[in-house]
């Protein structure tokens, strides 16, 4: 109504300097940059001897694989595993004693698989992203370098520099744990996988009860996030995915002792060995072990479609809600690597792991097995993509009343195979391929009778395509069909 | 055993150990009291990898720090406000007595009785690569019995722990039944 | 500097003491729990021992029975332990409490 000016104009701050507090206090804190100039010498120091030292090492390993000369004999870079045996031979020869050669080789093979992991979460990130987007018809991140390439680091730096909360009534040091001991796990259970003949790093003769021991020590570290959060949708996301992974450790564990039962061994290398020797793949003859194996370790990392645990959409982000800037960096650091792991174990068990029928001759068999993990890798996407979500009362009845009793109907078959493979003395062709049909017979008749038994039809028609309201006759048509008038 | 990593890594093992059964004692707030004791669990894990005993010491991990120690969390969760607190009760003098007391015998006969062991070469001789064979001809040879009995147990357990905790008048057994059929998965686990 | 059957034994003692404290001495059910797992997991650690160093037996004639009885410890630890903490959701629902200074029924 007036167009007269205020009475008194607010007190504008001086010129030059951003208006608002949070602005200034914005300008106050400094940049990523002036935070890491302000680090104590000691830990600069410290940094600074760990990383000469991890270059060193990676540099150590570059020179075995490209152009390794041990004692004067050429290595190729398709021999690793009798590189390491050799170097640690040697080692042990001199006046240090087997001390010198744990160690030495200890930390080549530990830095090198270290290598390995950060060099796929630096890429895995963006292939998810890209991979996700491709099935979703969309682009995917395209901005941040050529293609998009340096998004992961993009996201790396951006965490580095949020600020690391503690909500209030949190206990702190059980709040402090959880990113730390979930990363535990993680790295450890890449110890017993054999990337070559000679060459895994814990060659130990119950591999695979430790990969399944060790990764059942993950769920402690997920509900301790949950529950010192002081936060309830914390600790339910938390007590679901504690239920969710514990439930199917068993379906897990079953097919792996099918497995065990064929090959006689605990030993992954041993299995792999198992493999090529007989030239067939596990995946070929144990059809339902392969899939629960892969189904349930959906459950055991928490992925999608059992991923009720960060349920995206719906609790927030689950167990690590509170946690911000690196913490939770660590957990999705976490999920990458355990799915790439994952993606490892199926290769080793099913799909032949280093061996390829003896292609394994001419191409590095830890690149053969990359390649297959990197495929399991792709199958997990594939399943994000393509499948909702399951709710938990879903997932637990999957698990119990259907994985499981097939599963130990599973171990029956195959241990009843087991003893005739052991008894007669056929050719293995013969025995193995019989093997193969039979299971996939039993494996297709036993789920769809069982589904039948406890009720699990498919009550949806599968449309055949899109249909037009026009074609069927429009608005009133529509509303007639629904039951409206 | 006299290689200097064995000694080394029993040391250090058996610190941890004791220091976390002790704190397991002293914490006054049961979630801390439950992280120290799976750290006993874990630090007994290794102690058994120092004893060549690889198969127990996976076992150990996989059924104790992974089934029965969700099991006592699953414990705490279902009864809140009511056991969150590790309070000692008045028996806490004759108690702390009693399990000195026994610490010190048990320690005393250790360290004071000339034990028909083996020492130095009979003792590498008789190391062996790798238990598991051994223990599963025994389970399935000598011990079978006990074996079914043990497998027999573990079904009675799992279908009485079901049955404790269903109820049966009311309808929303879902969240108890759910996560004791789910705490009692440790158990399960054990016979096959 | 080794390391021998007395080192063992010796942990061992400990932390079953210790677990004999923790059980006798705790107010909350749970906790008594604790303590007798502490109890169980020493007895393990006094078998392995035992089954390493003992020259009592005769090479061949009983390998790794400490072994064997070592895996019924734990298969009957962790049954005990499904069914104990049963009784002690159960208490609580019936009780609203864990006390065990409280739920003392039988009196002298």
């Amino acid at each position: 109504m007036t167009d007269q000016p205020l009475a008194s104009t607010p007190a504008s701050p001086p010129a030059g300097q951003p208006a608002t507090p949070m602005a200034r206090e914005i300008i106050a804190r400094g940049s990523l940059l002036q935070d890491a100039k302000n680090v104590s010498v000691p830990l600069k120091a410290a940094g600074a001897v760990a990383g000469l030292v991890f270059l060193t090492v990676n540099a150590a390993i570059a020179y075995i694989v490209i152009d390794g000369r041990l004692d004067g004999e050429w290595y190729d870079f398709r021999d690793l595993g009798n590189a390491m045996a050799r170097l640690r031979a040697e080692l042990d020869d001199t006046s240090a004693g087997p001390w010198l050669s744990y160690w030495v080789t200890g930390l080549i093979g530990g830095v090198g698989i270290l290598s390995f992991l950060g060099g796929f979460l630096l890429i895995g990130s963006w292939i998810e992203r890209r991979m996700l987007a491709r099935f979703q018809i969309r682009v995917g991140p395209d901005r941040v370098g050529p293609f998009g390439l340096l998004q992961p680091l993009a996201d790396a730096l951006k965490l580095m520099q949020k600020e690391v909360l503690t909500p209030i009534g949190a206990d702190k040091a059980l709040f402090l744990l959880p990113p730390v001991l979930v990363f535990i796990p993680a790295m450890l259970a890449w110890g017993p996988m054999p990337w070559a003949p000679n060459m895994s790093y814990l060659d130990i003769n119950v591999g695979l009860l430790y990969v399944i021991s060790i990764t059942s020590l993950s769920v402690l570290a997920i509900w301790m996030a949950g529950w010192s959060s002081n936060n309830h949708y914390a600790l339910l996301g938390a007590m679901r995915t504690v239920a969710m992974m514990v439930s199917y450790e068993i379906p897990i564990s079953l097919s792996l002792i099918v497995v065990v039962l064929l090959t006689g061994s605990l030993n992954l290398g041993e299995i792999v060995a198992w493999q090529g020797e007989h030239n067939v793949w596990l995946g070929a003859l144990l059809p339902f072990a392969m899939f629960t194996f892969f189904f349930s370790s959906t459950a055991e990392i928490n992925r999608t479609p059992n991923d009720i645990a960060e349920a995206e959409s719906e609790i927030v982000a689950g167990f690590h809600t509170e946690y911000s800037g690196m913490k939770a960096g660590l957990f999705l650091a976490v999920e990458l690597g355990n799915a790439l792991l994952v993606g490892a174990l199926l290769a080793t068990f099913f799909l032949g792991g280093y061996t390829a029928f003896g292609l394994e001759e001419w191409i590095p068999p830890y690149l053969i097995l990359a390649a297959k993990a990197g495929f399991g890798y792709f199958l997990f996407i594939w399943l994000r993509g393509t499948l909702p979500r399951f709710k938990i009362d879903q997932l637990m009845n999957f698990a119990w009343k259907y994985l499981i009793p097939l599963s130990i109907a599973n171990v029956l078959i195959v241990a009843v195979e087991a003893s005739i493979a052991a008894r007669w003395d056929v050719e293995g062709i013969f025995i193995y391929g019989s093997f193969a049909i039979v299971n996939l017979a039993l494996t297709v008749f036993a789920v769809r009778a069982w589904a039948k038994v406890i009720g699990y039809t498919p009550d949806l028609e599968h449309p055949v395509g899109p249909r037009f309201a026009s074609k069927i006759g429009g608005l009133e048509a529509a509303r007639e069909i629904q039951g409206g008038t | 055993m006299e290689s200097t990593g064995v000694v080394v890594a029993f040391y250090v093992l058996s610190g941890l150990t004791i220091l976390s059964a002790l704190s397991v004692f002293l914490m006054r707030n049961m979630v801390h009291s439950l992280v120290f004791l799976v750290s006993v669990f874990l630090g007994m894990a290794g102690l058994f990898v120092t004893l060549s005993a690889d198969f127990i010491a996976v076992a150990q991990i996989l059924i104790y720090a992974g089934a029965i120690s969700v099991l006592l969390v699953f414990a705490v969760m279902l009864t809140p406000l009511a056991s969150r607190d590790n309070a000692n009760s008045l028996y806490v003098g004759p108690g702390v007595i009693l399990g000195g007391a026994i610490a010190a015998i048990v320690v005393f006969t250790a360290i004071d009785v000339e034990w028909n062991q083996l020492t130095g070469v009979a003792l590498e001789e008789r190391g062996f690569v790798s238990t598991i064979e051994m223990i599963g001809e025994q389970l399935l040879g000598r011990y079978v019995l006990a074996f079914e009995v043990a497998s027999v147990l573990l079904l009675f357990a799992l279908l009485g722990a079901i049955v404790l905790v269903t109820n049966r008048d009311e309808d929303d057994e879902t969240a108890d039944g759910d996560a004791d059929e789910a705490a009692t998965t440790g158990v399960a686990e054990d016979t096959v | 500097m080794t390391v021998d059957l007395s080192h063992y034994l010796a942990v061992s003692g400990i932390v079953f003491g210790i677990g004999v404290m923790v059980a006798l001495s705790k107010r909350n059910v749970i906790a008594v729990l604790m303590g007798v797992e502490l109890m169980l997991n020493a007895s393990n650690l006094a078998f392995l021992a035992f089954s390493r160093f003992s020259g009592a037996f005769q090479e061949g004639t009983e390998p790794l029975a400490g072994h064997t009885f070592v895996v019924f410890v734990l298969t009957v630890a962790a049954a005990e332990a499904a069914v104990a903490l049963a009784m002690a959701v159960l208490i609580y629902r019936k009780r609203e409490t864990v006390d065990l200074d409280r739920i003392s029924v039988l009196r002298w």
